[in-house]
């Protein structure tokens, strides 16, 4: 297969993940204090280089069809849950991810915290804000570049992706000094959602024993097909919600 | 102890999410994907894909139906 769809489907899914970090590191950073904020994300990007270190050669050694399997599978589950999210708040039935908001969030509760000396580490609160957000965001880049890359024999191209990704956010990050909130993370989300169903649902299929049509090429029918099924998801859930509230309408002329 | 239950959740969390059906129903299709294709020698590629499609709808039905 092209290097490229895995680049971009890498690339894509990371730039969600590391606007997310930023969001948190930004909230720590700025309002409360820089030097522990980046002890913080030093301290998980260590902690990520020694999962990595760990999960990476195992993964390695595993056979290609049970690799295939539990990858598929994690995809799949992985990508679906996504989906779900991206579908629920495109309709209005989950809030939308508003990284304004959520650096709100954040800010609010960084400020009322109290400073707090730990362990070296001169704010502690700080610390811990930023360790976890780089943690739980760098875990999902390196759970999709371990999979996606090892899955197509090309580690190399995934983490190009990954680190194109980290990079960009990093640098726009850097220059806005703000949370990138012109980001268009919910349909991002959703664009993610549908790669990563649809590649965890091919490589699972494979891996379990059944031979695709066509081989690889059974992944450009997927993914449109996938993508279908999330738009038809989209346009079922607000023609329910236009029936609830046309249904809702005369009890409320009644009632007035 | 907390803290392994801690560990525990946050995997739970990680991987399963929100609604463990889809989970266990993409899994049952990758099991009887399995079985079809060793014990009776059938391709059912096109399995897990109704069984993927079958846990988005069910997961959106269950979140959306109360509201």
């Amino acid at each position: 297969m092209n290097a490229l769809p895995l680049i971009l489907t890498v690339f894509i899914a990371c730039v969600v993940e590391a606007v997310e970090a930023l969001t948190i590191v930004l909230a720590a950073g700025l309002t409360r204090e820089w030097r522990s904020t980046f002890q913080g994300m030093a301290a998980a990007l260590v902690a990520l280089a020694v999962i990595t270190a760990a999960v990476g050669p195992a993964i390695n050694d595993l056979p290609l069809t049970a690799l295939r399997v539990a990858v598929g599978a994690l995809l799949a589950i992985f990508g679906l849950q996504w989906l779900r999210k991206a579908v629920l708040r495109a309709t209005g039935y989950k809030a939308l991810h508003d990284e304004a908001s959520a650096y709100l969030r954040e800010v609010t509760a960084a400020e009322a915290a109290t400073k707090q000396a730990k362990r070296g580490v001169s704010d502690w609160y700080s610390f811990t804000l930023a360790f976890k957000g780089v943690l739980l965001e760098g875990l999902e880049v390196v759970f999709i570049v371990i999979t996606f890359g090892d899955n197509q024999k090309n580690i190399g191209a995934a983490v190009i992706g990954a680190a194109a990704a980290i990079i960009v956010v990093t640098i726009v990050g850097i220059a806005v000094r703000a949370p990138l909130t012109k980001v268009p993370e919910n349909w991002m989300k959703l664009v993610v959602g549908v790669m990563l169903t649809s590649f965890g649902t091919f490589w699972g299929a494979e891996g379990a024993g059944a031979r695709w049509p066509g081989n690889d090429g059974a992944l450009l029918v997927l993914i449109p097909v996938v993508a279908a099924v999330a738009a038809a998801s989209i346009a079922w859930l607000r023609s329910r919600q236009a029936a609830v509230t046309v249904s809702a309408r005369p009890s409320e002329v009644v009632s007035s | 102890m907390k803290q392994l239950k801690a560990f525990g959740a946050f995997w739970y969390d990680f991987i399963v999410g929100d609604d463990w059906h889809v989970a266990a129903l993409v899994v049952a299709g990758l099991a009887l994907t399995a079985i079809l294709a060793h014990a009776a020698q059938v391709n059912a590629w096109w399995l897990l894909p109704v069984f993927v499609f079958a846990a988005l709808a069910w997961s959106l039905h269950r979140a959306t139906a109360k509201k």
